[in-house]
């Protein structure tokens, strides 16, 4: 599938080598016992205009990994570069710029609104604290109501009052005012009935059409990152196992894990149901006492020992595919 | 009434059948109309997928079977026939015997199932013992029945304590101990929400064996399609209430006929968004307070007429297995 930024891709958000260790501490003096790896050394280069789809079991390091991106949590490691500019260095009135610049979207909409406010100082808060004129953020708060396609006398709604796909549109609307270029949206359907979320996400890829918007969803359900995402990353225990366009990794993955994943994915027609295969045995391994190999070697059908002695790379088979397995090392 | 089990041995009868049933909620000023005229049958060893979206009365049918809701606060009307019983008129203590022995439950949440400060074995050992097994006999069954849901390690795991399983694992437990007393029927109330896809799928698997290997019938309760796709034998979809479409699951998957089943089937995000928008349905599903005739999808449905606010649609039928309640078939099919 061609795609004009996809021919000249401008990264906006580029990660290299990037770690977030959680210290693991025991007695009265936090004797420092090892560290939770729940990100670990992650390369992944997002362009602009793209929609990204993570993937992954519980565990696995998704919504870690969003928050340092987002720099909600320090880096232990590595870098990310937001439009060139390394976060993580940025103080004070550059660091609130970029800021701006990227929004999120939470999976539950109940629990992302202030439930004492109502819609309108919900949507207002971000511009207030962005030093946006009250005026002017009240338009723009009706503005952003229309983008997302509800009446403005929501406005004056509070959160108990409204179901949760209204929810879902005023986070989008709230992430909206700024007018970001990165979204990172973390589950932003799981919590919704299958007609709503075909509502979200006709809304979401309206929206990024619109403004050209930088998207990284984060979901564990499969079939909604294929219909939306032009790249699909999958992780499995803090490590990026492949990464690549959305078509290849659905049609033809080529890490264990994520084939493993895809065959335990249902396929919402009972007619392929005889076509399962390699249905994966086990379950996610503890982050604490990770293997010295590859992650996924307990439970991969193809694992050697070299798998289990040495940790793979991220081998390339072509320029947009990646792929962290022995399998491809070539 | 003391002998049910022999009296409920009449094998012509199908295992569970729905007889025009009605659950209300008595709220402020009123009732809230919760299930409507639901006909339904499921037979042994099948499993039958209850689905619709949140609100449409799927768990308030699982429950009510169960006679779970208890607060009071409900009308039943129609009948519930377990084997030709209606287990909405058989005594408290015959009901108790039903549960568990006949009829087993798992729900989405294992954990709110499990006593926190007891061995999951002791728990499950505590329904075989109901059975008059000795205690040495019981633990066995018990090691046995954790290497049929296939959790590693049986003989170990038996001494673990909720918390020190995950939640794939406490599943198999809960199952297990639904499986101790091989109930004829087993509903599953949002078995996998809480799991990852993979432990989902291993989840499946295992219902799946337990269908072969104990013949039993499985209700499932759901709202994700793939599940049903994956599973079921037949399909029962319910929107507000009612039992809109049913029927066996390759037919309705192959040729939805109700305008709510047609447009919730191309809601699903089956393809990729290089081949266009997901189809949306318009509208909320209405509160309904106050019992009239009409279509309860009528709102929202593009077809809707005049008559589909004042009548009943009528129960067309597509094939042998296979009806839905419409009156604009023929349009519906070019929806």
């Amino acid at each position: 599938m061609s795609n004009a930024n996809v021919n000249a891709p401008v990264p906006a958000i580029e990660i290299s080598g990037l770690k977030k260790y959680f210290p693991l501490t025991s007695g009265a003096f936090n004797a420092k016992k090892g560290s939770v790896k729940a990100v670990d050394d992650i390369n992944l280069t997002i362009n602009k205009g793209e929609i990204i789809g993570l993937a992954g079991e519980s565990g696995s390091g998704k919504t870690t990994l969003a928050r340092v991106i987002l720099n909600l949590t320090p880096a232990t490691g590595g870098q990310v570069l937001m439009n060139g500019q390394d976060i993580s260095k940025l103080h004070g009135r550059e660091l609130k710029a970029v800021r701006r610049s990227i929004a999120t979207v939470f999976q539950d909409p109940a629990s992302n609104l202030n439930p004492r406010l109502n819609v309108l100082s919900s949507i207002m808060r971000p511009m207030i604290l962005h030093g946006v004129p009250k005026a002017e953020a009240v338009e723009k708060a009706q503005e952003a109501m229309k983008l997302v396609k509800m009446d403005e006398r929501y406005l004056y709604s509070y959160p108990h009052q409204l179901s949760g796909g209204q929810l879902q549109r005023i986070a989008i609307a709230r992430a909206l005012v700024l007018r970001p270029d990165i979204m990172v949206l973390d589950e932003p359907t799981s919590a919704l009935d299958i007609s709503v979320q075909a509502q979200i996400l006709n809304l979401l890829l309206d929206l990024q059409e619109q403004f050209g918007l930088t998207y990284l969803v984060i979901t564990h359900d499969l079939n909604v990152l294929r219909y939306i995402s032009d790249r699909i990353a999958v992780m499995y225990l803090g490590k990026l196992m492949e990464f690549g366009p959305t078509e290849t990794i659905s049609s033809n993955p080529l890490h264990p894990y994520t084939r493993g994943l895809m065959a335990a994915s249902p396929i919402l027609d009972p007619t392929l149901r005889s076509q399962k295969k390699e249905l994966m045995g086990g379950e996610t391994g503890s982050l604490i006492n990770l293997p010295k190999g590859c992650r996924f070697a307990a439970r991969c059908p193809h694992a050697t020992d070299r798998c289990r002695e040495e940790l793979p790379k991220d081998y390339h088979v072509d320029a947009l595919h990646q792929v962290s397995c022995f399998m491809y090392d070539k | 009434m003391s002998d049910i089990v022999t009296k409920l041995d009449n094998t012509e009868e199908p295992l569970l059948r729905l007889e025009d049933l009605s659950i209300d909620y008595r709220i402020r000023n009123g009732y809230l109309s919760a299930v409507s005229d639901v006909n339904f049958t499921m037979n042994r060893g099948e499993i039958v997928a209850l689905v619709g979206e949140s609100g449409c009365g799927k768990s308030t049918i699982a429950f009510t079977i169960m006679r779970l809701l208890m607060d009071g606060n409900e009308k039943i009307g129609g009948k519930i026939l377990f084997k030709g019983e209606d287990l909405n008129k058989i005594p408290v203590r015959d009901m108790e015997k039903m549960r568990g022995k006949h009829i087993g439950m798992i729900f989405q949440n294992p954990l709110d199932s499990l006593n926190p400060v007891y061995r999951t074995g002791s728990q499950v050992e505590e329904a075989i013992l109901l059975d008059g097994l000795s205690h040495k006999e019981a633990w066995e069954r018990v090691i046995n029945l954790y290497k049929d849901v296939r959790i590693p390690d049986a003989e170990k795991r038996v001494n673990s304590y909720p918390h020190e399983l995950s939640g794939g694992m406490r599943q198999r437990v809960m199952i297990a101990m639904m499986l101790s007393r091989t109930p004829e029927l087993l509903i599953a109330d949002e078995p996998t929400t809480a799991l990852d896809v993979t432990i989902e799928a291993q989840i499946l698997q295992i219902l799946k064996d337990l269908k072969t290997q104990y013949n039993t019938a499985i209700l499932m309760i759901t709202h994700n399609f793939g599940l049903v796709a994956e599973v079921a034998d037949r399909i029962a979809v319910m929107y507000a209430g009612n039992i809109v479409e049913q029927g066996n699951v390759f037919d309705v998957f192959a040729a939805p006929s109700h305008p709510y089943t047609r447009l919730l089937m191309r809601a699903l995000p089956r393809k990729t968004k290089h081949e266009g928008r997901l189809e949306t349905i318009d509208g909320n599903v209405p509160r309904i307070t106050e019992k009239k005739p009409g279509c309860r999808f009528a709102n929202r449905c593009p077809l809707a007429k005049e008559i589909c606010f004042t009548e009943n649609p009528p129960v067309l039928t597509v094939s042998h297995d296979h009806t839905f309640s419409c009156h604009f078939a023929e349009e519906a099919s070019k929806l």
